[in-house]
């Protein structure tokens, strides 16, 4: 299969859930390197669009097409979009009891492993690689001990977003709401960790409503969600103007055109 | 011909045997048999629609074509070569009992220790100290209204008796192995007596395994005192294949200040009713009954629990857990009473099961009583699926969802078995409930059965 010119492809999507269509025809496009940040008000859709990009089944996709490096998504099981480099920061992390962080990131990664048809990380190279890091996203050394995200606060479950984006290293990013609920030293450590991880190879969606975040990671493409579509397109300075006058005004543009 | 009901087969059976069964007992334990058959002849076994069984109808397992052994068979069996229920790094003395009789091959039928701690045959423990085993067997485990408890009052001849003296503290767990093993289908009645006197510890580990694919049918009986400020550490590991069927009558009393932990893992066997009665009969006494089970296939498994809080300030906790699969069920009947004097009560009582399949059933019912008007009572059932959003989040980090099914069933069994004391008893059932999910313990050490064929 080659490799085709973008490494993400969003053609024309619509997706409902229990025959309500939430995403009315979504197009968009994401080379290697870049970072495209998707800001909307509620309700507009944005969530769904990262459900279905990692492959939630709730949703049905009843039109269109997503192409990840030239292959078509929706036929992967959310473990092979996994394994094929697509990582999903979740807006709201799940707590899961009775399951170490420790046991979960060396499974997680040994099947990513195997998948690429490497050795699995014997558990000394594993326990090391989880302190490089942990040091890299200055998570701390207690969280990992236990359970995975229970009794974390908001921000240290962000954290661990981070965390294990760094330890799977993907190819396509996709993060939710990462800024939620953050406060301002959070937030600085959760960009820190973000942009560290930036490289040519790998592309980052950063789904927000808020333009603080945009500040300490600079997106290259900025897009407006709204009503299921994406209805205007720009660079970080769109975002600055979203900042300054709110989602009122693509609202009005957007509705007075309908 | 009129067919004879199953209880007069066990009515005629005892009348036939009797002599075998009372030869060279003390009066006292004749007479006990007496009046539990006479009981039994009066209750019979429970109606299909009773309560109580009404989702464990045991009559037709009883009513079946059974050999019964009065004495112990001459089995040459080697337990170091064929049979090993291994708990790695536990250091534990190791008792027998096959098909109900204590097995001993060139040892004592009794241990006698220099502290007072006596361990062995119940039915030599009888012979030796009459007037010790007076003070209790039988004085729990009630007759009256309970026809299981009453045959096994009638027939058992042997089980494991345990003695612990005043402010004796047993260093070495005992761990008990039932054993059947046959060439017919066979029932077996086994009953133990465990008694801990005052300030006394002690911790015991019971295994259930059979050895060979016959049907076998087991009653038993254990009945426990716990005197004031003793502790008692128990735990039952229920591995008999699915072609058994096992009812347990299990009957705790606790003076005051005592502290007994009951635990019961059950991994297989095809039909398993465990009966627990917990009285907290002094002040300040605590009791955790915990229980997990794992069935799947046609496996039925019923929990029935009784605390009673006779007296105040006592505390006790119930917390069982199940997962099913496939066609198999289970049932979970809960009672909390508390006595009219039982104020300052701590009951808690708590029954969480995942169903696996749209086929596995659970039933779950709590039964509160409350007479007092100072106490703090809770319970809780669940019966649903494994939270779907747990499994996603796994799934999108690359984990099968095979996997990540089976990592959320054994952190579901793990909120169990971390509250069993002792690291290599909790590191050896985590082995043996993982390997149970995944399907890799089909077949139990030296059992010729394979429980998946």
């Amino acid at each position: 299969m080659s490799k085709a010119n973008h490494m993400l492809e969003i053609k024309d999507l619509r997706v409902s859930i229990e025959d309500k269509e939430i995403l009315s025809g979504i197009n968009l496009m994401v080379k290697a390197g870049e970072v495209h940040a998707i800001m909307g008000p509620n309700g507009s859709g944005k969530s769904t669009l990262a459900s279905a990009l990692a492959g939630r089944d709730y949703f049905d996709i009843t039109h269109g097409k997503i192409l990840y490096e030239g292959q078509d998504l929706t036929e992967l099981s959310p473990e092979d979009r996994a394994r094929e480099g697509i990582f999903l920061g979740f807006q709201y992390p799940v707590e899961i009891p009775g399951v170490s962080m420790v046991n979960f990131l060396r499974t997680a990664l040994n099947s990513m492993r195997k998948y690429r048809q490497q050795e699995p990380l014997p558990a000394g190279d594993f326990l090391k690689l989880m302190r490089e890091k942990k040091n890299m996203v200055e998570i701390d050394s207690d969280l990992t001990n236990r359970s995975v995200n229970e009794g974390f606060s908001g921000g240290e479950k962000k954290k661990n977003e981070i965390f294990q984006m760094a330890l799977l290293e993907p190819r396509l990013a996709i993060l939710d709401e990462t800024d939620s609920g953050l406060d301002i030293d959070a937030l600085r450590v959760v960009s820190n960790g973000v942009n560290k991880l930036r490289s040519p190879e790998n592309a980052t969606i950063i789904i927000t409503h808020y333009q603080r975040l945009l500040e300490y990671i600079e997106p290259d493409y900025v897009h407006v969600l709204y009503k299921g579509r994406i209805v205007k397109s720009g660079d970080k300075n769109l975002a600055r103007e979203l900042e300054e006058h709110g989602y009122d005004w693509i609202k009005q543009e957007v509705d007075s055109k309908a | 011909m009129e067919t004879l009901t199953a209880t007069d087969k066990y009515l005629d059976l005892f009348k036939q045997r009797q002599q075998e069964i009372t030869d060279g007992e003390p009066g006292f334990v004749s007479q006990l048999r007496e009046e539990a058959m006479a009981s039994f002849r009066e209750v019979g076994f429970p109606e299909r629609k009773a309560e109580a069984y009404k989702y464990t109808h045991l009559e037709p397992v009883f009513d079946g074509e059974l050999h019964f052994d009065f004495h112990p068979r001459q089995i040459r069996f080697d337990d170091q070569e064929l049979f090993r229920c291994d708990v790695p790094m536990l250091d534990a003395n190791v008792l027998t009992v096959l098909n109900g009789f204590f097995h001993h091959p060139g040892e004592p039928a009794l241990a006698e220790l220099d502290n007072g701690v006596i361990y062995g045959s119940l039915k030599e423990a009888i012979r030796r100290y009459p007037d010790l085993i007076k003070k209790y067997l039988g004085k729990n485990a009630r007759i009256q209204g309970e026809p299981f408890v009453a045959l096994n009052t009638a027939f058992s001849q042997d089980g494991i008796f345990l003695y612990v003296p005043k402010g004796v503290h047993l260093e070495v767990p005992i761990q008990i192995i039932h054993l059947l093993l046959s060439d017919k289908n066979q029932m077996v009645q086994h009953r133990n007596l465990f008694v801990l006197e005052s300030h006394s510890t002690a911790q015991v580990i019971i295994c259930d395994h059979t050895l060979s694919p016959h049907m076998y049918l087991t009653n038993s009986v254990t009945e426990v005192y716990t005197g004031e400020n003793a502790d008692l550490d128990l735990l039952r590991l229920q591995n008999e294949h699915n072609n058994s069927c096992q009812v347990t009558n299990t009957w705790i009393r606790q003076e005051q200040h005592s502290h007994c932990q009951h635990g019961t893992v059950t991994l297989h066997g095809g039909m398993v009713r465990n009966n627990l009665r917990i009285s907290l009969e002094g002040e300040g006494a605590e009791t955790h009954a915990l229980g997990l089970f794992l069935t799947d296939k046609m496996q039925h498994v019923d929990s029935y629990t009784v605390i009673d809080h006779q007296q105040p300030h006592c505390t006790s906790n119930q917390y069982y857990k199940g997962v099913l699969d496939d066609v198999s069920t289970g049932a979970f009947n809960g009672k909390i009473h508390v006595f009219p004097d039982a104020q300052k009560t701590e009951a808690f009582q708590t029954n969480n099961n995942i169903l696996l399949t749209d086929t596995a059933r659970m039933h779950t019912k709590p039964r509160l009583e409350i007479y007092a008007d100072d106490v703090k009572c809770s319970h809780g059932a669940t019966v649903g699926q494994l939270d779907e959003n747990a499994l996603f989040y796994l799934q999108s980090r690359g984990i099968s969802r095979d996997e990540s099914r089976l990592m959320l069933m054994d952190a579901f069994a793990w909120d169990v078995i971390s509250k069993i004391k002792q690291p290599p008893l909790q590191e050896r059932i985590t082995d043996l409930v993982s390997k149970r999910l995944r399907g890799e313990l089909s077949r139990c050490n030296n059992c010729a059965m394979h429980c998946d064929e």
